[in-house]
């Protein structure tokens, strides 16, 4: 057995996830809720197990780190993260329907990961060989991960106000009728970001100290910092909206979904289209 | 005229203790941070060559190419630190209130206020009562304050007071941190210096272009690096001995200074950074040998010397490595590029190995047989200076701030106040953070009360 054939199952149980939550929401049957949770609890214990398998893979090779190095370790530890903050959500409130909208995030990420991701196992640069790299890496992906969480949560929210304001038809009522309330949305996607705020500004300290220890500047307005601070910056004014009037709800929904959007880009869009020091993106 | 100056000043504080100036603000400097992500800072002359000198003159003036230090930028900080600034002012003497002088006594105007109350059936005398709910306080919750007024007993309790302090904490931190990068800024440098293997370095060169003098000297003992067998690379080493007055000092003699393991002498830290091959080059070490029989000849060169052999023939190295191993996967040890003309013959260009591979080497050279013995390379070493006495300011401001987020948002001030009465007791409760979560612990309380 090998990590990259575990990864496969994840994926797919990923995807049956994603299904059983759709179904569901179509069905507002109970039982089929809490077979999606379960399904989704499955898929994160293989994940677990093909992680800590590559982990040990890499010590089999001789180079001995932890998954954490490149692209498409990143994005697996990215999902995996996603799917930590939303089990924890789900066994603490149990409202299935957030599954419909989280799980397809970790889905895609393991997707592209498994499919179009170059997936060897590389021994680490001399820029990489230090343990700030497991510190940085895990805060920030922990502080991502509840920012997608947030981004699901806010994109219900919307949804939900707009039917609501609509007068909503019978069918979107149904629909309706296995989202939260309004108001406990609004609550959840505070709670998501209030565990990713915390996670994201560590990952910007350790970060910086890292720096500082391998090159003396803890800060140079690198482009991948930059777009941490931008990131730090809009969940900033998050908070700040929610407890002002006039941005309580909508906007600070929206402001979530820009939130997520910003983290997006500052991990991958970074790497991608502009230049810098993390360059596992190229 | 006066309370026209007033309305003024008092539109202005209240201007700066705005929270939409705040949300403004910030979503303001997240839009325009982006513009110095996008458009290179410094900027490298490449990038200069692809835009039109307009465009360039244009974001010069408006300060693009440094924007993060350009004075808009900074204007944005700097107000962005006054609003946080007026916002605690105006806020922070009614939270301190509340911390430092508690509500003791839970009247019954205060009582309609509190979103949690409940009534205790309890039997015994007010003084027997008072004693009870304040043990059962203690052992429950927290050590109750008791009050006594107009014959009545009131009690107090709260956890975590100081939790609501947490958001000025953070405010308090991201100005710790400006002050950090203040002195950093005024009161250190950041530096380059180039080592070549055997010397040594008193000065180093700041960004600015001006040279720095150490006050001490640094040599560079040896300079290497490793390879992977992919190629990529494993380890960039420099052996650094800090000299004082000319002479090693003790204990920082033959320090090995990598990439992430840096060296640290009286406040200034190197960093490996760079190396390249020094001015003088290498000197490569030939054997050539004549088919034909006789004692080999060797021969040292250096890059591009053009050096005669026996027969009128003469050869130049042109290249080489100390392990061909990452180039060329079925040999390892020494190689070299060389160009060899033959007497009277036209240049060939070839690649020659270690002595071990003769029969790889005997492809090419006519008479004679060419191998590479090895390589003398000095290097030198490229390393990162830094000297910033404000950095520590800057982790406290980091810690602060992730432990005022901590208090802020995961601890919740919780208060329970009771009043005897003749049948039993009144007890409130509020907590500044997760009501459903405080509620849930408010029953079990008053359960465990009526139970006492």
């Amino acid at each position: 057995m090998s990590s990259s054939m575990l990864f496969n199952v994840t994926m797919v149980t990923y995807l049956v996830s994603t299904c059983i939550f759709f179904a569901y929401l179509a069905s507002r049957n109970k039982a089929v809720g809490l077979a999606g949770t379960l399904s989704a609890l499955f898929g994160f214990l293989v994940h677990t197990a093909a992680i800590a398998l590559r982990w040990k893979e890499s010590y089999d090779q001789g180079h001995g780190h932890a998954p954490l190095s490149n692209l498409f370790e990143s994005v697996v530890f990215f999902s995996w993260t996603i799917l930590l903050i939303y089990l924890i959500i789900d066994f603490k409130y149990k409202y299935r329907a957030v599954g419909f909208f989280v799980l397809p995030f970790a889905l895609f990420g393991m997707a592209w990961a498994n499919l179009s991701l170059e997936s060897g196992i590389e021994p680490l640069v001399p820029a990489l060989q230090s343990n700030w790299l497991m510190y940085h890496v895990i805060t920030c992906f922990l502080g991502y991960a509840a920012f997608a969480v947030a981004c699901g949560i806010s994109i219900m929210y919307l949804i939900r106000e707009k039917i609501e304001q609509g007068g909503g038809n019978a069918a979107a009522g149904g629909l309706l009728s296995m989202f939260p309330a309004i108001r406990v949305l609004d609550d959840l996607n505070y709670k998501a970001i209030m565990v990713g705020f915390p996670l994201l500004t560590l990952g910007i300290v350790t970060g910086a100290a890292w720096a500082n220890y391998a090159w003396g500047t803890y800060w140079s307005w690198d482009p991948k910092e930059t777009w941490s601070l931008i990131v730090w910056f809009v969940y900033a004014a998050f908070l700040h909206a929610r407890i002002t009037r006039g941005w309580v709800g909508r906007r600070a929904a929206i402001l979530s979904v820009i939130g997520f959007a910003a983290t997006i880009f500052c991990y991958l869009g970074v790497n991608l289209f502009l230049s810098g020091l993390h360059s596992y993106g190229k | 005229m006066t309370t026209n100056k007033r309305g003024v000043a008092q539109q202005l504080w209240d201007f700066f203790c705005s929270l939409r100036l705040t949300i403004f603000l910030l979503i303001g400097l997240a839009l325009i941070s982006i513009i110095g992500t996008v458009i290179p800072q410094g900027p490298p002359r490449e990038y200069l060559a692809t835009i039109s000198e307009t465009k360039a003159q244009v974001y010069s003036s408006l300060g693009f190419f440094d924007m993060y230090h350009s004075w808009w930028f900074i204007l944005l900080l700097y107000l962005l630190t006054l609003n946080l600034i007026c916002c605690s002012i105006k806020r922070l003497p009614r939270v301190w209130k509340i911390v430092s002088e508690p509500v003791l006594v839970m009247d019954e105007r205060f009582e309609s206020s509190l979103s949690n109350v409940a009534e205790l059936k309890l039997r015994g005398t007010k003084q027997e009562l008072k004693d009870k709910i304040a043990a059962a306080l203690k052992a429950e919750f927290a050590q109750p304050v008791i009050t006594e007024q107009d014959g009545q007993f009131y009690l107090f309790a709260q956890k975590n007071p100081w939790c609501r302090l947490g958001v000025y904490v953070v405010h308090f931190s991201i100005i710790i941190v400006f002050i950090g990068a203040l002195i950093g800024s005024f009161f250190g440098y950041k530096a380059y210096v180039t080592i070549p293997e055997g010397a040594a370095a008193t000065q180093v060169q700041a960004r600015n272009g001006k040279m720095i003098d150490l006050g001490f000297g640094l040599r560079c003992e040896k300079f290497s690096v490793s390879f992977y067998d992919t190629g990529a690379p494993k380890e960039f080493k420099s052996i650094l001995t800090v000299l004082e007055n000319g002479q090693p000092v003790k204990g920082y003699q033959n320090i090995p200074c990598i990439v992430n393991e840096p060296l640290t002498y009286k406040g200034v830290t190197f960093y490996q950074s760079s190396y390249g091959q020094s001015e003088e080059g290498a000197l490569y070490h030939l054997t050539v040998t004549n088919r034909k029989g006789g004692a080999p000849l060797h021969i040292d060169a250096r890059q591009g010397e053009r050096i005669s052999l026996p027969g009128g023939a003469f050869v130049s190295v042109m290249d080489a490595a100390p392990d061909v191993h990452p180039f060329m996967k079925e040999f390892d040890g020494p190689g070299a590029q060389v160009e060899f003309t033959p007497a009277g013959g036209q240049p060939q260009s070839f690649v020659i190995l270690s002595p071990k591979y003769d029969s790889f080497n005997a492809q090419h050279g006519g008479d004679l047989v060419l191998s590479f013995d090895g390589m003398d390379q000095k290097f030198y070493t490229g390393l990162q200076v830094a000297r910033d006495p404000g950095v520590l300011v800057v982790w406290l401001g980091c810690f602060l701030m992730v432990a005022g987020i901590v208090m802020a948002f995961f601890m919740s001030h919780k208060r329970i106040w009771a009043r005897i009465t003749n049948e039993g007791a009144t007890l409130g409760g509020s907590a500044s953070k997760n009501p459903t979560g405080f509620e849930m612990s408010f029953e079990e309380l008053v359960d465990k009360l009526n139970k006492a």
